[in-house]
């Protein structure tokens, strides 16, 4: 599965179009790491449990687009975005969505 | 009493451990920078700068993403500014160095997989600590884009089209 943030993938065409394809997920904090992201809050930097945390929260709602994607028999998704809202407290929604296309073989 | 002691206790150690913090981060993304500026050029635009010699090309999504956040004697100060108003340096140091660093660890996830640009670049910004009564306090910051992986850098470079490329011709 290709997956991009571009409009067109260089040197393929688009033969067929699928529409959009979305994933989602919802993640809380962890208790653990909110201690010690409250011990950051006083001498500041970087919370690496938080960027880890997110980071793989994203991943998984890059693997639902990609899931769904397969789903409606596409080969790539194009034109990916992401979104972040927090949706209650200590609680963040991290959003994937992009346009499932198949492309022609190389 | 006590109060005011762990206060001052608190203020001095945000002070001191963040200014040393912000130092040692500025001098590490500068460093950086000046690595990959040469290595993964990045751009805004979402057409490749060489279009139509696409076929020995892959593309791959790289992200990047930091979450920072300000000491104790920042917040403070940041809590004071939001009575008289005004630019508020701490935050604004904050997401200077949130920004940066996302950009170059995307950087980093593109040199890794050999690409010599990426494209497209997008930026989100979210404070994650939103709606509890200590304000901003710490931000995420997720920059991503589109990596282009040369199957074949040397033929891709035209060094007349990029100032920078003679240095890549060198490291293949």
């Amino acid at each position: 599965m290709l997956v991009t943030n571009i409009e067109t993938v260089p040197g393929r065409q688009v033969i067929k179009h699928l529409g959009l394809v979305q994933g989602s997920t919802v993640r809380a904090k962890h208790i653990g790491r909110d201690i010690l992201a409250s011990l950051k809050n006083v001498f500041g930097g970087e919370l690496k449990a938080y960027t880890e945390l997110l980071q793989e929260s994203r991943d998984e709602a890059l693997d639902r687009l990609q899931q769904q994607a397969r789903a409606i028999g596409a080969n790539a998704v194009l034109n990916v975005r992401f979104s972040t809202s927090s949706v209650a407290q200590g609680a963040a929604e991290l959003f994937a969505y992009g346009t499932a296309v198949v492309l022609d073989e190389e | 009493m006590i109060e005011f002691v762990t206060f001052l206790v608190l203020m001095a150690l945000g002070y001191g451990f963040g200014q040393y913090a912000e130092r040692k981060h500025y001098r590490s993304i500068l460093e950086r920078e000046k690595r990959f500026r040469s290595e993964v050029l990045v751009f805004q635009t979402g057409v490749p700068p060489e279009q139509g010699q696409g076929q020995d090309q892959d593309v791959r999504l790289v992200m990047g993403s930091v979450v920072i956040s300000v000491d104790y004697f920042k917040r403070f100060l940041a809590g004071l500014r939001a009575l008289f108003g005004g630019r508020v340096k701490s935050y604004e140091s904050l997401l200077d160095r949130a920004r940066r660093e996302a950009v170059l660890r995307m950087q980093q996830e593109a040199s890794k997989l050999g690409a010599g640009m990426v494209i497209n670049l997008r930026m989100e910004t979210a404070s994650i600590s939103k709606g509890e009564e200590k304000t901003v306090g710490s931000v995420e910051v997720l920059a991503y884009g589109t990596a282009i992986i040369t199957r074949d850098a040397r033929s891709r470079f035209e060094p007349t089209r990029f100032g920078r490329a003679t240095e890549l011709f060198e490291r293949a």
